[in-house]
């Protein structure tokens, strides 16, 4: 597979926000992989967390901010937890997250009126706030 | 002796069952958990990204309302204690977040008089954030706790689920070890339960998802039993009614996607704590839970 990698988005702005909101240096990553091998949801990922990092690395913001990722991650900070070089993929995630929130780059993962009646009168509530912050911002 | 209690929302209304076994186990073990006079939601999730001071307001106005009550606050939702203890984290470390958020604070106070009296002073980090179970064992101590049981679980065969919430960021939670915890077997150990080991006890549930995309969430949660059935576990201990929820109420659809599911009772740690204290009546109430733990613990005479 053929690759350009243009100098212009290797040092895009945006993908100093990134490191700057989510207080990590995305080159201490050198894709040993853990923590897509330690994510309980990586199956249900279209771009595996080290994979995210790696797009990151070479400037492609926009595939990383259209990924289904940003939004399955629960943030159970696994991945932050054994990363070898301590790099927080958790809150890179939220930075994207909160990326795509703030600008409404996109409609948002969920809105107030699509939490389901089954969850308003069953679910505990510390839930149905958690998952409105994550997803909705 | 008395000590500063934070319940929390889900504990003060649906999670009513952890949160009334709570308070008793701790009269039997000789600690009044007195509620702060006011409090209101933790907020629910810390903010991972670095310029949010916003989220981190409403855990430090309750450290600042349980400041004035003494140097400690306790609390048992898994959520909570991560929430609080972070933001607690921030105040101390971070000077520049701490003056923000006791700027709002002091806005606050005026705003609002009846809580002047709560939050005169400004926050600095001052109070110790303790889980119920650090409690047990730092402040009450286990050995004591094994004194006032009036029954020991032998032979019941249980799994601690700890998820996620409260060892991770092993830095900032200073909890326990992330990978091999130890502070809930040990709890189990003094019950005089059979501590089931098993490979997901710090897996994530799902969490929030369960919201937004139950598969998702059930997928994690059934990892979660899967792995603690196979390990012969009867039933399984939690401290969080996220973790309970996901893990409990979810096995029909669990049931699903594997043949031959067993269903496996989950209970809130207190529950368990309760028992063994001889606590009965409707401080321990089940009516709750999905999958009745009571057929198990009757088949141990434990009811």
């Amino acid at each position: 597979m053929r690759l350009t990698i243009k100098t212009e988005e290797l040092r895009d702005e945006l993908i100093r926000r990134v490191e700057d909101l989510s207080r990590q240096s995305l080159l201490q990553c050198y894709q040993c992989g853990k923590c897509s091998a330690g994510c309980p949801v990586v199956d249900e990922m279209d771009v595996i967390p080290s994979e995210i990092i790696r797009l990151l690395q070479i400037g492609r913001l926009e595939e990383v901010l259209n990924s289904k990722t940003i939004w399955v991650c629960a943030s159970c900070l696994q991945c932050a937890s054994r990363c070898p070089k301590g790099v927080e993929f958790s809150n890179i995630c939220d930075a994207l997250r909160q990326m795509v929130l703030r600008k409404r780059l996109s409609n948002p993962r969920m809105d107030a009126d699509e939490v389901s009646a089954i969850m308003i009168s069953d679910a505990p509530q510390m839930g149905v706030v958690a998952a409105l912050r994550k997803l909705n911002g | 002796m008395k000590i500063p209690y934070y319940p929390g929302c889900t504990l003060h209304e649906r999670a009513l069952d952890f949160d009334v076994s709570a308070r008793e186990c701790a009269k039997a073990v000789g600690v009044e958990l007195q509620e702060l006079p006011i409090w209101t939601c933790c907020g629910a999730v810390f903010p991972l990204v670095s310029d949010n001071v916003m989220e981190i307001l409403a855990p430090v106005r309750n450290l600042a309302y349980a400041a004035r009550e003494g140097d400690k606050l306790v609390t048992l939702c898994s959520f909570c204690y991560h929430v609080l203890k972070r933001a607690n984290k921030v105040v101390k470390d971070d000077p520049e977040k701490m003056e923000k958020a006791n700027l709002f604070l002091r806005a606050d106070t005026e705003a609002r008089e009846e809580v002047e009296s709560y939050t005169r002073k400004d926050y600095e980090g001052q109070v110790d954030v303790l889980h119920y179970l650090e409690m047990l064992r730092d402040v009450v101590g286990y050995d004591e706790v094994k004194k006032k049981l009036r029954r020991t679980l032998d032979g019941l065969r249980v799994a601690p689920y700890y998820g996620c919430m409260l060892l991770r960021p092993k830095k900032e939670m200073e909890f326990d070890d992330p990978e091999q915890p130890s502070i809930f077997e040990e709890f189990l150990d003094t019950l005089g339960c059979d501590v089931v080991d098993f490979a997901m006890k710090t897996e994530c549930c799902g969490g929030f998802q369960i919201v937004a995309d139950e598969d998702l969430a059930v997928q994690c949660s059934r990892n979660v039993v899967g792995s603690a059935l196979k390990n012969g576990a009867e039933i399984i201990v939690t401290t969080c009614p996220l973790c309970r929820y996901n893990l409990d109420k979810k096995q029909d659809e669990m049931a699903k996607s594997v043949r031959g599911f067993k269903k496996i009772p989950v209970v809130y740690f207190t529950q368990l704590l309760g028992i063994a204290l001889g606590i009965g009546g409707e401080h321990i109430d089940f009516s709750d839970n999905y999958v009745d733990p009571r057929p198990v613990l009757a088949g141990k005479s434990l009811l």
